[in-house]
């Protein structure tokens, strides 16, 4: 197993959604897909947001784009023009979640 | 086999104004669809209009139409924009006078009636409840402070829009893919229960939407895009059964790839099977991505099936006032003393007898967005602290706005950054999703 930070295997883009965001994270290949959606759960990724989220985190799939769709409730103060927090929309969470240390099987890169 | 070059120039209001004239002049597009509304942008419109009659739509759109107009009727282009905002009448007029001005008769079509705000209190009278979509609050909690209601209405209009032969046509509130799917209706003579084809075109509208963020704008790979500075914005290229390519101009700056497109396509995206638009509903785990190189990205195969009952109605509101201001505090112990601030700045405004709903510190550089996700470093030569507060009072919050200077020759040493002087009080205009049965809302398209 190797240590590594999750934009080494993916791509992410983050934006609101009223009062939550969501994080959506592309894989690189098939493979790197089905170790994500064994590891990458939900409850990992609220302990990663724990001091972010005030909410649960919803999961969803889409095996067609190899792709996990993370919806992260209640994470922006209130969202939209009600919030005071500096990035209102959730810009960066999506470089937020790339910092996550995984580890992952040695052939994946 | 016929195929149609839609373009979005625009992702939002105060995007780039070169985009959309690259398109113009090099994109060989059929159509240039301009999106200028956010989610407040119509309440700022709203007020705007209340002010002055002759405003409430999108200026830069008068600009973009007034130094492309010989461009735009020489190569052809059909324009689709929601820039009418509130007030499409009088944007229409600015159009006229500026082909008045040419010598030249074009064809404007505005389409009407997403601008409920009138008749709000008759809904409500009717029985509609519009609890708000996230939080099921009772709409009773803001109905005496709203400032603006507008519903999401269907592509179709844009389609009956261009039937009568509009070259331009100016919608308000419509939805952000809608500009796409209705020149595609309008071109393929598609109806309302072709399901797929309408999931398509939605699609292709969702990825467009934010200009170049399906360009290499904003990727995570930023290192591999090239040219920046001139990034082409997105055409799609659309076919008759829905399937289409996502290109950009020739010889432009930028990236598509697979990784670009999708995360546009995961971008303000809720459950992947159930996105609903006015005009249908889209299964975007149904979809086949193929990345064809050379800046090209071919969708097929995407799924859709039958809309919902109900239009969403995007309402905003007034709820109160916020500021938020800065300093840049700097030398040994920044951190330390940007705290010390914090503190003194509260203290003050304890002494007073105003209330507020809610004050934040945050320290910009340090951990304003990623908060704790990562070791926050222990010593730091320089940091900007971000104070904010909100209330109802509008004394409370002007009172906020004049504590942060006095500080600079007050407080600890080495603070700087105030050259801007006060922080602006602001309105609090929110947004308050809701929806609204479809057989309620009549839309209208006049040439």
């Amino acid at each position: 197993m190797k240590k590594i930070q999750l934009h080494e295997i993916s791509c992410t883009r983050s934006g609101d959604k009223g009062p939550n965001s969501n994080v959506g994270v592309v894989f690189y290949n098939e493979e790197i897909y089905k170790w994500a959606v064994v590891n990458l759960t939900a409850s990992l990724i609220k302990n990663h947001f724990k001091s972010i989220v005030k909410g649960n985190v919803v999961r969803y799939e889409l095996p067609n784009l190899y792709a996990l769709n993370f919806i992260l409730e209640d994470s922006l103060g209130g969202g939209g023009s009600d919030t005071l927090i500096n990035d209102a929309q959730g810009k960066t969470y999506g470089q937020a979640l790339m910092l996550l240390e995984v580890n992952i099987p040695e052939n994946f890169l | 086999m016929k195929t149609v070059r839609i373009a979005n120039g625009q992702g939002f209001w105060g995007d780039s104004v070169d985009a959309p004239k690259a398109l113009i002049e090099y994109g060989k597009i059929d159509y240039l669809t301009l999106d200028y509304l956010a989610e407040v942008t119509l309440s700022v419109m709203q007020r705007q209009k209340i002010k002055d009659n002759n405003k409430g739509y999108a200026a830069d759109f008068i600009d973009l139409i007034n130094e492309n107009f010989n461009l735009i009727l020489n190569n052809k282009i059909k324009i689709i924009t929601n820039a009418g905002g509130v007030n499409p009448d009088k944007c229409k007029e600015k159009i006229i006078d500026i082909a008045e001005k040419h010598q030249k008769s074009i064809k404007i079509a505005i389409v009407k009636g997403d601008d409920i705000f009138s008749k709000i209190e008759e809904f409500v009278s009717g029985g509609e409840k519009f609890n708000n979509l996230y939080s099921g609050n009772d709409f009773n909690l803001i109905k005496e402070n709203v400032y603006s209601a507008n519903v999401y209405i269907d592509s179709f209009s844009i389609a009956e829009a261009l039937s009568s032969g509009a070259d331009i046509v100016i919608c308000g509130r419509i939805s952000d893919p809608g500009l796409v799917v209705g020149p595609c209706i309008y071109e393929f003579g598609w109806g309302r229960d072709d399901f797929d084809k309408l999931a398509s075109a939605t699609v292709a509208g969702h990825i467009l939407e934010c200009g170049a963020q399906c360009t290499g704008g904003n990727h995570s790979k930023w290192q591999n895009v090239k040219g920046f500075s001139n990034i082409g914005y997105p055409i799609a290229k659309v076919e008759e059964n829905g399937d289409f390519d996502i290109i950009k101009p020739e010889n432009s700056g930028g990236l598509i790839n697979r990784e670009t497109v999708i995360e546009q396509i995961l971008y303000e995206l809720g459950d992947p099977r159930k996105y609903i638009s006015p005009d249908v509903c889209v299964d975007f785990t149904s979809l086949s991505l193929i990345d064809l190189d050379n800046d090209c990205v071919r969708i097929e195969n995407v799924k859709g099936f039958k809309p919902t009952n109900t239009f969403k109605v995007s309402v905003t509101y007034f709820n109160g006032y916020k500021a938020s201001g800065q300093l840049t505090v700097s030398g040994p112990n920044a951190i330390e003393k940007a705290k010390l601030i914090e503190k003194i700045i509260w203290k003050k405004l304890d002494s007073c007898n105003f209330v507020y709903e809610e004050r934040l510190a945050e320290l910009v550089g340090v951990s304003s967005c990623m908060k704790d996700i990562q070791p926050v470093p222990k010593k730091i030569n320089e940091v900007v602290l971000r104070l904010s507060v909100k209330s109802f009072d509008k004394n409370a919050v002007e009172k906020f706005s004049k504590e942060i200077s006095p500080l600079i020759t007050a407080g600890p040493p080495g603070i700087t950054g105030f050259s801007e002087g006060r922080p602006k009080v602001r309105e609090i205009i929110a947004f308050w999703p809701t929806l609204i049965d479809k057989k309620l809302v009549k839309t209208e398209v006049f040439v």
